[in-house]
């Protein structure tokens, strides 16, 4: 175990001597997140964040819930972050998002509360009707304030399923203190439990806290999207520039140097990795440390931070180690490394947003650790806290497993001193 | 004593290619070895095997009663290897360097310091400890190269041709090492393309050539196989043609091997005086001027040239 921490320290020591990676590691994606930020307006509204989303809304339910989620968008908590627009027809406001006047549109369709609370008859016929859905129409060219949108109507639509388990807990309590007939109870829990089983809880892991503990609003940053965007994708290349040391240290000899002193073949591997990971961490933590200082950017709870970044370095390690299993040379790692970086990050979301991208790269995405740690930071940004990291952190620590071991077993099929 | 090093009958294929065909030979604790053969012959392959980083195909080989492909962890700790090519971290110092390599044959704490600090004063880079070691000439890297086989007082150091492609001064810094060490007990086999290296160092030697063993003894064993012969070395003029002298004097009486190399032809004859005389008549009447001629008394270069009919270096 020593071994591994000496051989990994040893590679961090040597990424940081290398002006050339260095550039790659620290400087491009400062650079990117900094021009990106000033392209999108970031650093000349002077408050920093997105305000005043124009939303279109058309409430074709008009009962309690489609009310209250309209006013939930004219909450005072909201009051600076939207500009709400209603509208009466779903078409005109389809046209509205065409035409570039609105970033996001809603339309909560008719019957909506009555599919969520069914009338006292419903319950008793046993047949409930098809629980229907608030549709969101995002305006692709601006992802970000249609994914704040999204995250708000998501998040309200959590708050009804609350509500729906309540009930339903409701239901039994009044089945115990014998208020309701059991044979009524019966036909109305089939009901819930139908409905919930269809559609299982919406919380998507993206939720905007429009109360925190402190009441106020987190904003939603712009660069709390593009600096953990730039950062992921150019973790690729740490990692796979790590996987070329390794190949680097083939033929510089100091490969089989390694392997003539008392050092196990699995160590001199383990070390090799550990430098990939240590090297990928410091990179992460020195542009989220950067970008904290000269942006002012809020990366959220500490803790999720710190999980979210070992996860992510992890998963783009392996990524790293199974391109070196695969390839012969270490300039064939830099060319592969180079091309996946760029695919991964343009397919991650790291340029465009994910929810702008045709669905079948949405779902090919899912491979790629920049989606997942995108998915991460995101939830961090808008104010979410390590125990909501859950799914990218799993997704995460799987896809590292599976990539480290498919490249153990290229590795060993092929030795590591021979091609 | 058993020998430190025992080889029996190692071989190494590469694909269809022998790269080492079979070879035996033992090393007594305390002396130097040197393995002498061309590039290509095979040295490194062996250093290889020997050093457990290549499994050999057939064969054995055992280091202090240790096996290198059943033990291959206790052989590593018997072992400094000195590769040809030089192993080192460029970015880092040469006591970064030191440090690290001495981690690895776990060394550590202040073990590890005071033997990083003798080592840089012997390989005489104390005061340039800290420069990284791409700034190094190419002499000081290869005494660096060096000091990193020494860290962890090897019984037996397998040195693979240490002095290629360096200066005069870095060479003979480097020989002399070679023999304090020897002389501080530690057991060197050392590999070498140079005649005068093997000539020099070692009592025994072996002569490799296309992955065989094709001599092995004392110096004295080995001259005494080419027979009690004298070679003449005749350097040729420019524009003169070393093949057709050779050729023609293959045919002279009292000659018995002509070879051409570069610019040079080396007659091997019983008696130099008896042949010198037919050999300028036969230069004369083919015109070829001869500059200068060198009589030798047998040495390992004749023994090369003996067995295998060519130069050792070519
Ligand atoms: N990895 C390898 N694959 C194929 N052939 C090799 C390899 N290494 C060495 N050889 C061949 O084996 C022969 C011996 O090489 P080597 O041991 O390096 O000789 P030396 O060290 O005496 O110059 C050479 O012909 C060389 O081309
Ligand atoms: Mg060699």
């Amino acid at each position: 175990m020593t071994k591994l921490l000496l051989i990994g320290l040893k590679d961090l020591k040597l990424a940081f001597r290398d002006r050339a990676a260095l550039i790659l590691m620290l400087l491009a994606p400062f650079l990117l997140t900094l021009g990106l930020g000033f392209v999108t307006g970031r650093f000349s509204g002077g408050s920093g964040g997105i305000s005043e989303i124009p939303v279109v809304i058309v409430n074709l339910d008009g009962e309690q819930l489609g009310d209250a989620l309209v006013d939930v968008f004219k909450s005072d908590d909201l009051s600076e972050l939207v500009t709400l627009t209603e509208a009466d027809d779903p078409e005109a406001a389809r046209r509205l998002i065409d035409e570039d006047e609105a970033a996001a549109a809603i339309l909560i369709p008719e019957g909506f509360t009555q599919s969520i609370m069914p009338s006292a008859e419903q319950f008793a016929g046993g047949n409930a009707a098809d629980p229907v859905k608030i549709e969101v129409y995002a305006n692709p060219s601006r992802p970000t304030s249609a994914g704040i949108v999204k995250a708000i109507v998501d998040e309200f639509a959590s708050r009804v399923e609350e509500g729906r388990i309540t009930g339903m807990t409701a239901v039994t309590q009044m089945i115990v203190t014998g208020r309701l007939a059991p044979q009524d109870a019966e036909a109305a829990g089939q009901a819930m439990g139908e409905r919930l089983a269809e559609s299982p809880g919406t919380g998507l892991g993206i939720a905007l806290n429009t109360n925190t503990a402190s009441g106020e609003t987190n904003d939603f940053d712009v660069l709390a999207y593009m600096a953990p965007g730039m950062a992921l994708m150019f973790l690729m290349f740490t990692t796979s520039y790590g996987g070329r040391s390794l190949l680097a240290e083939r033929s510089q000899g100091t490969l089989p140097r390694l392997l003539v002193s008392p050092t196990s073949t699995a160590q001199v591997l383990g070390g090799k990795v550990m430098g990939i990971f240590f090297t990928g961490a410091a990179q992460l933590f020195i542009l989220i440390g950067a970008s904290t200082l000269f942006f002012q950017l809020k990366w959220g709870d500490p803790l999720g931070v710190i999980a979210l970044v070992l996860a992510a370095v992890f998963a783009a390690t392996g990524w790293g180690m199974l391109i070196t299993a695969i390839a012969r040379t270490p300039a064939q790692v830099g060319n592969l490394g180079s091309a996946i970086m760029l695919i991964f990050g343009i397919m991650g979301g790291s340029f465009i947003q994910l929810e702008a991208l045709p669905e079948v790269v949405q779902w090919f995405s899912k491979i790629t650790p920049n989606a997942w740690g995108l998915d991460g930071f995101t939830t961090l940004a808008l104010g979410n806290s390590l125990a909501h990291l859950g799914r990218p952190l799993l997704a995460l620590t799987i896809m590292g497993a599976v990539l480290f071991t498919i490249a153990v077993i290229v590795f060993n099929r092929k030795g590591i001193m021979q091609k | 004593m058993p020998p430190i090093l025992e080889v029996q009958n190692l071989v190494k294929k590469y694909g269809d290619f022998t790269a080492v065909k079979g070879i035996s030979f033992d090393i007594q604790e305390g002396e130097i070895f040197s393995l002498l053969g061309p590039n290509g012959a095979g040295k490194t392959t062996t250093i290889s095997m020997l050093s457990t980083l290549y499994e050999p195909t057939g064969g054995e080989a055992v280091v202090g009663g240790h096996s290198v492909t059943k033990d291959p962890m206790a052989v590593r700790n018997l072992i400094g290897v000195v590769p040809q090519e030089l192993a080192l971290y460029e970015d880092l110092t040469a006591r970064e360097n030191l440090v690290f390599w001495g981690q690895m044959y776990n060394l550590g704490g202040s073990r590890l310091k005071s033997r990083v600090d003798e080592i840089l004063e012997q390989i005489g880079l104390a005061d340039k400890a800290k420069d990284r070691v791409k700034t190094y000439s190419g002499g000081m890297k290869r005494r660096v190269n060096i000091g990193v086989g020494l860290l962890h007082k090897p019984r037996l150091l397998f040195m693979d041709e240490p002095t290629v492609g360096i200066d005069p001064q870095s060479r003979r810094a480097i020989l002399d090492t070679v023999k304090d060490l020897n002389k501080q007990g530690m057991t060197v086999l050392y590999t070498t393309h140079y005649m005068e290296e093997a000539q020099e160092l070692s009592d025994r030697v072996g002569i490799i050539d296309h992955g065989e063993l094709i001599a092995l003894g004392t110096q004295k064993d080995l001259t005494r196989q080419v027979g009690e012969t004298e070679t003449l070395i005749l350097h040729l003029g420019e524009n003169d043609d070393p093949q057709a002298l050779a050729a023609a004097l293959n045919n002279v009486h009292g000659v018995i091997k002509a070879e051409p190399t570069d610019g040079e032809v080396s007659v091997i004859c019983p008696e130099a005086e008896d042949v010198l005389a037919a050999v300028v008549t036969a230069a004369n009447e083919r015109g070829i001027k001869i500059r200068s001629i060198d009589i030798r008394e047998p040495n390992l270069e004749a023994v090369f040239l003996h067995l295998t009919g060519r130069a050792l270096r070519d």
